[in-house]
C-alpha cells in the first residue's frame, strides 16, 4: 500500500531539510537561547538573594540603631557620674591644698613670732642688764664696797627670773 | 480539506463508482501529490517542480502543471494503474513502464520546506531577542516559544540526560520543534498547510533513523557491553547468543516504535477528520433533511477532532522527543560503581 511504503524522494528531501534545519539552529539558535535562559535564571537568583540580604540588613539596622542609642545613654550616664566624682575630688583637693597652705603660713608666723620674742627677750635682757648695771653702778657709787659681790648677786637674780619664765 | 473535497467527489463520481471514489479520496488526501490543491477547484493546482532521472541517467525538470491533468510530458506521466498509482512513471526503450528516480518537490516536500522555514523563523527570532536584549525576558509570541523551549529543555532533556544535556539538546530541541511545526501546519486545511506530513512514514522513518544514529553513535562502552556481553548467566549468552539476539533486536525495535507511533497517530487524526467530512457526501443522496443534519453533526465533530488533533500534535512531538531522550540516555549509561 502506498501509505506504508516510504518514498525515496521524500526521504531524500527530509534528510536534506533536517540537516539544514539542524545545522542552522545548532549554530545560531539553541546555544544562544539556552545560554540566555541560564543567564536570566542566574540574574533572577542573584536579585532575590540581594533583596533578601537588603531586607535582613534593614531589619538589623533598626536593632542596631536601638543598640547604639542605649550605648550612648549609658556612656552619657557614665560621663555624668565621672564628672560628679571629679568635681568632689577637685573640691577636696582644693580644700586640702588650702589647709596645707594655711598651716604653712601659720607655722611661719609662729616661727617669726618665736624669733621676734627671742630677740625681744635678748634685747630686754641686755637692757635689763644695762639697767641693772646702771642700778648697780649707782648702788656701787653709793656702796663702793663689795662691788663684785653685788654684780654676782644681780646676775643670779636675773637667771632666776629667766628660768621662771 | 473540506473545501477541496466536493470537487474530488464529483470528479470521481462521474465514473459512476461512488464507493471507490470515497476510498480513493481519503487516500488521496492522506498521500502525497504533484502540485498543491487550491480551494473550490479540482483542475487548478499550485504547480510545483518535478525533478526526475530517466533510465538513461538524464535529469528532467519541469512544472507539475504539465502532467497533473493526465498529460504526458517528455515521456513522463502520472500512473493510474495498480502499480505506482499516482506517481510519475515513464516507458523505457522497450516500452516497459518503470519508475524514474523521483526527487520532485511534491506537495509533502514543499510542506516540509515551509515547516523548516516557519520553525527556523520562530527559533531564530527568539535567539535574536536573546542576542539583542541579554537577560531580558521576551514577551507575547516570543515568550511563548521560549517557554516551550525551556519546558522541553528543563522538563525532558535536562531531567533525563543530566550533565550531558547540553550535548544532545540541539538535536532533541530541533526534533521537537520540527515535528510540532509539521504537525500544526498539517492541521491547517488550505494552502500553506494541509499536507499529511508527519502522517507519512518516510518522514517519521527519517526522524527515527536519526535518533537511532544519535543513540548508537554516542553510545558508551558500557552500552555496547550490555548488548554483546550482558550481565546474565553464561548459558544465556554462550554458546547460543540468545541475549545478544534479543538486545540487537531491541536496538531496532526502538526506532521502529518511534516511526510507527508518530505516523499512525498523525495519519489517524487526518483520516478521522476526512471520514467525518465524507459522511456528508455519503448521506447526501438521502434527502435534504438527513443531509442537513449530517452536515451539522459532521462539521461539529470535525472541529472537535481538529481541536483534539492540536493537542495530539503537541503530545506526539513531546512523546517523540521524550522517547528519543530516553533512548539516548540509556546509551549514555556508565557502569555502576559499587
Amino acid at each position: 500500500m502506498e501509505l506504508f511504503t516510504p518514498e525515496f524522494g521524500l526521504i531524500f528531501w527530509m534528510f536534506v531539510s533536517f540537516a539544514v534545519l539542524f545545522f542552522v539552529l545548532a549554530k545560531w539558535g539553541w546555544p544562544v537561547i539556552l545560554k540566555g535562559i541560564d543567564q536570566r535564571a542566574e540574574l533572577i537568583d542573584k536579585g532575590v538573594e540581594y533583596a533578601q540580604n537588603a531586607k535582613e540588613q534593614l531589619d538589623h539596622a533598626r536593632e542596631e540603631a536601638e543598640k547604639y542609642i542605649a550605648e550612648a545613654r549609658r556612656q552619657q550616664a557614665d560621663m555624668l557620674r565621672e564628672a560628679d566624682k571629679m568635681k568632689t575630688q577637685i573640691i577636696e583637693d582644693a580644700r586640702e591644698a588650702a589647709q596645707k597652705e594655711a598651716q604653712k603660713v601659720m607655722d611661719n608666723a609662729k616661727q617669726s613670732i618665736e624669733l621676734a620674742r627671742k630677740e625681744a627677750e635678748q634685747t630686754f635682757r641686755d637692757e635689763v642688764s644695762a639697767f641693772a648695771l646702771d642700778i648697780a653702778g649707782k648702788v656701787v657709787r653709793t656702796q663702793l664696797a663689795e662691788d663684785k659681790a653685788q654684780k654676782q648677786l644681780v646676775n643670779t637674780l636675773l637667771d632666776e627670773i629667766e628660768n621662771k619664765n | 480539506m473540506a473545501f477541496i473535497m466536493p470537487c474530488d467527489i464529483y470528479a470521481s463520481s462521474e465514473s459512476g463508482d461512488g464507493e471507490l471514489a470515497i476510498k480513493e479520496t481519503i487516500f488521496h488526501h492522506l498521500g502525497d501529490g504533484y502540485g498543491w490543491e487550491v480551494p473550490f477547484s479540482h483542475h487548478h493546482r499550485i504547480p510545483l517542480p518535478v525533478i526526475v532521472k530517466d533510465y538513461n541517467g538524464e535529469w528532467h525538470c519541469f512544472s507539475s502543471s504539465r502532467i497533473t491533468n493526465g498529460d504526458t510530458y517528455d515521456g513522463f506521466y502520472i500512473s493510474h494503474g495498480e502499480e505506482y498509482n499516482g506517481k510519475i512513471v515513464a516507458k523505457d526503450a522497450s516500452g516497459n513502464v518503470y519508475r524514474p528516480t523521483d526527487l520532485s518537490i511534491t506537495k509533502n516536500v514543499f510542506a516540509l520546506f515551509i515547516s523548516i522555514a516557519v520553525v527556523m523563523l520562530c527559533v531564530l527570532s527568539v535567539a535574536r531577542w536573546h542576542r539583542r536584549n541579554g537577560a531580558k525576558a521576551p514577551r507575547k509570541g516570543l515568550g511563548a516559544i521560549e517557554a516551550l523551549i525551556s519546558f522541553i529543555y528543563d522538563g525532558v532533556i535536562k531531567s533525563t540526560l543530566k550533565d550531558k544535556a547540553h550535548r544532545f539538546a540541539p538535536y532533541l530541541l530541533t526534533v521537537f520543534f520540527f515535528i510540532f511545526g509539521m504537525n500544526l501546519l498539517g492541521l491547517i486545511v488550505i494552502f500553506p498547510g494541509g499536507a499529511n506530513l508527519t502522517g507519512n512514514i518516510a518522514v517519521t522513518l527519517v526522524l527515527a533513523v536519526l535518533t537511532f544514529i544519535m543513540t548508537n553513535l554516542y553510545g558508551t562502552k558500557h552500552y555496547w557491553k550490555e548488548i554483546f556481553w550482558p550481565d546474565v548467566p553464561v548459558w544465556l549468552k554462550c554458546p547460543l547468543p540468545i541475549m545478544q539476539v534479543i538486545e540487537v533486536f531491541g536496538m531496532f525495535t526502538k526506532p521502529a516504535a518511534l516511526t510507527v507511533r508518530l505516523f499512525a497517530n498523525m495519519m489517524g487524526g487526518h483520516m478521522i477528520v476526512i471520514v467525518l467530512t465524507m459522511l456528508i457526501f455519503i448521506f447526501a443522496p438521502m434527502g435534504a433533511a438527513v443531509a442537513g443534519a449530517t452536515t451539522v453533526v459532521s462539521v461539529l465533530f470535525s472541529i472537535f477532532m481538529l481541536l483534539i488533533d492540536v493537542l495530539v500534535s503537541f503530545i506526539q512531538a513531546y512523546v517523540f522527543t521524550m522517547l528519543s531522550t530516553i533512548f539516548i540516555s540509556l546509551a549514555q549509561e556508565e557502569p555502576h560503581h559499587e
